[in-house]
């Protein structure tokens, strides 16, 4: 692990000054603001993350979950991800955000990670971890290894030839259906980014995940009021598929939030993860089943919509067909809860 | 074959002198400790140094740190680096809790922070600075065990014995945790916590004797 100074700011307008000064807040930062850890002490171990300035927000006042005036939900940067999946609220109006928390990682993990750290988590392709193979991710310009490589795990929807790196997050899943908020403090003052427009693809600059420049603090994210998404009468379904049944990133995951009446679907949000470079919301697979009939034969028409523009890789063929399943599945079971 | 006699190795030495291989190991651990300095300012330049400056009795770089570690104070120097996990086993010599993999992904180095249950080795020791840290051996000690460490011993839940202070930690923070009845439940959250030796039933069948006792 490269040396770094350890700062810890005595508010957060102190943090965003103290990382304003920073070239830029992509991969090669030279400042990182340091919450829960489990993603960039991990790979600052690896010398994927070299930043020579570390700012703890960690005692920063940043970690309350709290309703918003619209009868929405904002969530601290810090609040851990055990905190916010356990959270009666969340439990109860936003279940497809526990299940989803739930089903990423271990207890110990979900104990550390923050709501802000997990929406900045890094790919888990082998070679954007290892610092001895090309990958322009890490370092643009010097080719993507995963390309003609290992890719089993990798991304089949928003790749480029530059980059098949999958966002390994199950939350952000989540939190694209539900169309949440992300709120930012930066140099110049703070602004609200939908999650749609947070995450970029990874085109010809796979280095930049988000749109966030240097000095730019999540401090919290906000739900839109349960209402928004069918309130009590909605369905909401994480279904998340995987090598073992614990403890492992999504081979293909589906968030679901489903509102039926009278035999057809009145209202749908549908993202997708494990596929995609970003978490994926699929308006596709929306405007396919919309005002249809629930049933399988059109659950699976959505899926077909949602994996129309898969693109695999050598080793990843079958993630289109168990995308699709599990979409088709989280449906059903939606259908049916 | 020479009639020579071979020097005798050192860590016989050790144990001839009342020293264990462990406790040897163990107090050639705390030799990087020196006494604290003020701790309040943790604003500090983290140094990487080379094998000529670290041969100092205070590595450079390194900052006041006060953990509190099993309902103990201990001031320690540290460099910015050092992680929770390395803090406990190199600076202050409680070797229980393992390194395994030291990226997340096995849970050996498990241990409780403010009566929550975290992976070690990606928590640095500088950011538990007033936490209460808890390891195995704040749990129970051979004389009195832990319900858990007890249970443990009864089902014989282990074999090789290295993620076993993990799994029990993991363990007896799982009993304060929201978590279903069933088998299928204690896996689910014990799942962060892997055993090569494969004892996964047993460790389950401990745990479920605990849960039903307490």
């Amino acid at each position: 692990m490269h040396s770094f100074e350890f700062i810890r700011p005595k508010d957060a307008a102190a943090a965003v000054s103290a990382a304003a000064q920073a070239k830029t807040a992509q991969q090669g930062a030279e400042v990182r603001f340091l919450a829960g850890g489990t993603t960039l002490v991990d790979l600052m171990k690896l010398n994927v993350e070299t930043p020579t300035q570390l700012i703890d927000i960690n005692r920063l006042p940043l970690d309350t979950i709290e309703a918003t005036a619209d009868g929405g939900l904002k969530i601290g940067a810090t609040v851990r991800n055990s905190d916010l999946a356990h959270h009666p609220v969340v439990q109860r109006d936003y279940a497809v955000l526990s299940q989803a928390l739930l089903s990423g990682a271990s207890t110990q993990l979900r104990n550390m990670a923050t709501t802000a750290g997990n929406l900045l988590q890094r790919t888990r392709c082998v070679y954007f971890r290892d610092t001895a193979m090309p990958c322009n991710k890490r370092e643009p310009g010097t080719g993507c290894s995963a390309i003609t490589g290992t890719n089993r795990m990798l991304a089949i929807l928003g790749t480029s030839e530059h980059c098949i790196a999958t966002n390994p997050s199950d939350m952000g899943v989540a939190m694209a259906a539900l169309e949440a908020t992300i709120h930012v403090q930066g140099p110049n003052g703070t602004r609200a980014i939908p999650i749609a427009e947070f995450h970029l693809l990874p085109g010809s600059t796979p280095d930049r995940e988000t749109v966030l420049e240097p000095g730019d603090l999540i401090t919290h994210v906000t739900l839109p009021p349960a209402a928004a998404t069918g309130g009590a009468t909605s369905r909401q379904v994480y279904l998340k598929l995987r090598d073992r049944a614990s403890y492992e990133f999504a081979l293909a995951s589906a968030a679901v939030i489903m509102t039926i009446a009278d035999g057809s679907v009145k209202q749908l949000r549908i993202a997708l993860g494990g596929v995609g470079t970003k978490p994926w919301r699929s308006p596709e697979a929306e405007a396919a089943l919309l005002h249809q009939p629930a049933n399988p034969a059109n659950f699976r028409k959505a899926a077909d919509a949602a994996l129309a523009d898969a693109k695999p890789q050598s080793e990843n063929a079958f993630k289109v067909e168990l995308a699709k399943r599990c979409l088709t599945h989280a449906l059903q079971m939606a259908a049916t809860a | 074959m020479s009639d020579q006699k071979s020097p005798e190795p050192r860590h016989y030495d050790a144990e001839r002198q009342g020293l264990s291989r462990r406790t040897f190991l163990a107090t050639s651990g705390t030799a990087g400790v020196v006494a604290a300095l003020d701790t309040r300012d943790l604003m500090a330049q983290g140094a990487a140094g080379n094998a000529a400056d670290n041969a100092a009795s205070q590595p450079l770089g390194a900052v006041p740190l006060t953990l509190r570690i099993n309902g103990e104070e201990h001031r320690l120097q540290v460099d910015p680096r050092t992680t929770l996990l390395d803090c406990l086993r190199e600076t202050v010599a409680l070797t229980g809790t393992k390194k395994g993999c030291d990226h997340g992904q096995c849970g050996a180095c498990t241990v409780h922070v403010n009566g929550r249950r975290v992976n070690s080795c990606l928590s640095l020791a500088l950011t538990n600075e007033g936490d209460e840290i808890t390891t195995i051996e704040g749990v129970g000690t051979p004389e009195r065990l832990h319900p858990m460490q007890a249970a443990f011993l009864a089902h014989d839940a282990y074999q090789c014995g290295y993620c076993t202070s993990g799994q029990i930690m993991s363990a007896v923070a799982l009993l304060k945790e929201p978590c279903g009845p069933d088998d299928a439940d204690v896996k689910e959250l014990m799942s962060g916590n892997i055993c090569r030796c494969g004892a996964y039933p047993n460790i389950v069948a401990a745990i479920q004797q605990v849960r039903k006792e307490i």
